[in-house]
């Protein structure tokens, strides 16, 4: 394979430095003494990060966003199992009508998805209120859920199932000690990448969100909505370290490519 | 009565018939080798057997048992799939015993006979490893030990040297029928390689559109195909004069069927002949002894002997 | 067993039935729902609200800016990310890898905090573009950003750039990098391998990236709330304010619905004319 030439390693350089550059900036200005927002100069202050202990809602929201992401991935992932196996392993009328269902809500601009929960859990009396916002987290995070479980139920080889049945084996000794194990790494990313998309809505849960249930990104947004001062960049840079560190792992763990695309690097 | 029996086994999808009343009687020890193209039903006899599919018609018999009222998990046959299909999780020595450990043998007895059965494929080394980490000729004798650890009485092979290269398919081939001498385990080969199941099998079922086009030993079904089929299946043949023969049977002589070298192509131990005549094309295949041979242009007569 | 894949994606066909589909229906009906100042939501069946939505030039304008900035991020994001996916393609292996984590994981960091960067670095008057901006000397005085279409586009740029990435790498990775040597010893430079052989073959992964971030440009909430204040307003900042400052739910649903019919309408018909330009090739 050909080099890039001196171009193309310029280009790709301004790149990097585009896509991080809004990234960092927010990370040195959660670092400076001041009372306003700037760039910490001659001196580096975590007076800021300190602050946010004096703002327990950030705090709560954050728990309140950690439980929802856990909560509505487990969930939405126990969904996609079954369904992923019947898309993945049969042909059936309705296939693709029924897949692309599955998939709406990745193409339902959130703010709809927002205004009809808003309405429909008010209509409930669900408006508000913790269940509503995991009930709304499970629709919005499944398409990521049964991308990849989907993609592990079509990657196993029906033959090794077949291979465990010839040796004597149950259908639930071949789900247990076969299927499950095999399929596993699949649902673990599948709920990981969910549990992100979930940790990152604001959209959506902005409009289904009460002052007692917001989510971390809601409240960074109201907050950033009335000023912007150095608390909230203190705030974003720990969601930016978490996120980043949580990145990291995937990648070790999985792959970062195979988790988007559905394919890795190396072609492992 | 014969060890295991298809008696008018059918299979159809639809419309599409896939296997069309096939009675075979295979014996105690035999190896017999489902022979055909692709699609012609080979692979779907075998999973009948498996029980994998199931049967529009027709009985499978084991030892005058009927297979089909068995579940596939309680049938006691060992497979080898072309996928090879171990189970990636687990090290050789764990999918060796997977078997063992369904039939619930005791862990002693299990670790025995796994290693034994690792000896006997030439693994004794590798009962830690994982397969992935191993070539696809040592998974090809992994896959064959698990099938074997759990004395299966039928052992059935699902193109299981296909996806090897050459050389080290002629390998396994050898050693495929070594260790199918010692064991004496009744085998089924399914292969759409002809030198292959020549090679290892007592018997051939040469198979076409769902139908056995001929059951035989393969020296028989070489020199007396059934069908011209079963004539063109097994290798090269010319039809001259209304009468189908072998490349290799003919000879160039002083008189005979007149003709002229069209091409002539080296192969090592034998030239490749293709001779112009007015019954039209005909190939030739001679050893190659060291002797000067008709080059091209060159007029040959042909000359073989009557069958 | 024919029954079997429908009994197993039964619980999720329920869960959408309950809390996708009907909700929407709602949603739909809502929009034609009356409301008064003083009365609330009225549940008779009117069109006033299609009706303001239609005639009322203040939604004419806010829905054509909400495409012309969807429109201007998508045209952005395809110049600028086909060539750097195509530079990543060509790195070595751990670069590569390297890279590719930094191009793509912000894609999962919070839309929210990738925003506040952007408006830090627009920042007013004393935002750090415009003073490296006047340092070097390319401009006199500082450029509004801040609640400016253009501070949107280049927030959103940014913020969509690794869906078209990723839709070009993942056509990129089905290449034969053979082809470009065969091109290449056909006689042909490497300016004409790009344009006659790269180019050609992923554009269906160019394009399928632009559907994806046209989509996402013109239902995006947080960046253009932020960026682009109370006053430069497009159609989901819009209903927003529709259903919780104003509190007009049906005319918000009107709003949000004639969004999403609009979008559906794009998307499928802009895939649909991929699909068929590109079926007979890579069919």
């Amino acid at each position: 394979m050909s080099r890039n030439g001196p171009i193309a390693l310029i280009y790709h350089t301004l790149f990097v430095i585009f896509m991080l550059a809004p990234i960092l900036v927010v990370c040195f200005v959660a670092f400076t003494p001041e009372g306003y927002l700037s760039f910490p100069t001659d001196r580096w202050s975590l007076r800021w990060f300190y602050a946010i202990g004096r703002y327990p809602e950030f705090i709560s929201a954050f728990w309140r966003s950690l439980w929802l992401g856990a909560l509505s991935s487990a969930i939405a992932v126990a969904f996609s199992v079954p369904a992923a196996l019947a898309i993945g392993r049969h042909r059936f009328r309705g296939r693709d009508a029924m897949t692309a269902l599955f998939m709406s809500p990745l193409m339902i601009p959130h703010v709809v998805l927002g205004i009809a929960f808003l309405r429909f859990f008010t209509e409930l009396g669900l408006g508000g209120t913790f269940v509503g916002l995991v009930l709304a987290h499970i629709v919005v995070v499944l398409p990521f859920a049964l991308r990849l479980t989907l993609a592990s139920a079509v990657g196993l080889d029906r033959s090794i199932e077949h291979a465990a049945i010839s040796l004597g084996a149950s259908d639930r000794t071949v789900l247990r000690r076969i299927t499950l194990p095999l399929v596993l790494p699949g649902l673990i990313s599948g709920w990981a990448l969910a549990f992100i998309n979930s940790f990152d809505e604001v959209t959506m849960t902005v409009f289904i969100a009460a002052p007692g249930t917001e989510t971390l990104p809601v409240r960074m947004f109201l907050y950033i909505q009335d000023n912007i001062d150095p608390l909230v960049t203190s705030v974003s840079a720990c969601v930016i370290a978490i996120t980043a560190a949580a990145l990291i792992a995937l990648d070790r763990a999985y792959g970062l490519e195979r988790l988007l695309v559905g394919r890795s690097v190396d072609g492992r | 009565m014969a060890f295991l029996s298809l008696e008018g086994l059918s299979k159809h999808f639809g419309t599409h018939v896939a296997v069309d009343g096939l009675t075979l009687a295979v014996e105690k020890g035999e190896f017999v080798s489902l022979l055909g193209p692709s699609g012609c039903g080979k692979t779907t006899t075998l999973q009948m057997i498996a029980g994998f599919v199931e049967p529009s018609g027709g009985a499978i018999r084991l030892e005058g048992r009927d297979l089909l009222a068995v579940k596939p998990a309680k049938r006691g046959l060992g497979i080898v799939f072309q996928s090879y299909a171990l189970f990636p999780h687990m090290t050789v020595a764990e999918n060796v015993a997977f078997g063992l450990e369904m039939q619930g043998v005791a862990a002693a007895e299990r670790t025995r006979r796994v290693g034994e059965t690792l000896e006997l494929v030439g693994l004794g080394t590798f009962a830690g490893r994982y397969p992935r980490q191993m070539s696809g000729g040592q998974q090809q004798r992994v896959a064959l030990a698990r099938a074997l650890v759990i004395r299966p009485q039928i052992l059935l092979l699902d193109e299981p040297l296909s996806n090897l290269d050459a050389k080290l398919r002629e390998e396994m081939q050898i050693e495929l029928r070594q260790i199918q001498r010692t064991v004496g385990t009744t085998t089924i080969l399914v292969t759409h390689d002809q030198a292959e199941a020549m090679a290892l099998s007592d018997r051939l079922v040469v198979m076409n559109h769902g139908r056995a086009e001929q059951i035989g030993p393969p020296h028989e079904a070489y020199e007396r195909p059934a069908t011209p089929f079963v004539a063109s299946f097994l290798g090269r043949t010319n039809l001259v004069n209304g009468t189908t023969v072998r490349p290799e049977k003919i000879w160039f002589a002083t008189s005979g069927l007149a003709g002229k070298v069209r091409t002539r192509i080296f192969q090592g131990n034998h030239w490749l002949y293709q001779i112009e005549t007015a019954d039209g094309l005909v190939t030739v295949i001679r050893q190659n002894t060291g002797e000067a041979m008709p080059g091209e242009g060159e007029a040959v007569h042909l000359a073989w002997a009557a069958t | 067993m024919k029954s079997a894949p429908y009994l197993l994606s039964l619980p999720a066909l329920l869960l959408f039935g309950a809390i996708v589909i009907i909700p929407l229906v709602m949603t739909v009906l809502l929009s034609f729902h009356d409301w008064g100042q003083y009365k609330g939501i009225e549940p008779v069946f009117v069109l006033k609200n299609w009706h303001e939505v239609f005639t009322d030039s203040y939604f004419l304008e806010m829905f054509w800016r909400t495409f012309r900035i969807a429109f201007f991020v998508t045209l952005l994001a395809a110049v600028l990310g086909a060539p750097e996916a195509y530079i990543l393609n060509r790195m070595k292996s751990p670069w590569r890898g390297l890279f590719l984590l930094v191009i793509l994981g912000p894609l999962l960091i919070s839309v929210v905090a990738r925003t506040l960067g952007w408006a830090l670095l627009f920042g007013g008057n004393s935002g750090l573009i415009n003073k490296a901006l006047v340092s070097m000397g390319l401009i006199s005085a500082p450029l509004p950003f801040m609640f400016t279409e253009t501070g949107v586009i280049v927030a959103l740029t940014h913020v969509l750039m690794p869906y078209m990435v990723l839709a070009v790498w993942a056509a990129l990775q089905r290449l034969d990098p053979q082809i470009e040597n065969a091109a290449v010893a056909l006689g042909a430079g490497p300016f004409t391998v790009l344009r006659r052989i790269v180019l050609p073959q992923v554009m269906p992964g160019i394009l399928s990236g632009a559907i994806i971030v046209f989509a996402l440009a013109a239902s995006a909430f947080a960046t253009p709330a932020i960026i682009g204040g109370r006053r430069l307003k497009v159609a989901s900042t819009l209903a927003y304010d529709e259903f919780l400052n104003t509190l007009n739910w049906p005319l918000g649903a009107a709003v949000a619905v004639l969004l999403l019919v609009a979008l559906v309408a794009i998307v499928v018909g802009a895939s649909r004319l991929v699909e068929r330009r590109y079926a007979q090739v890579f069919g």
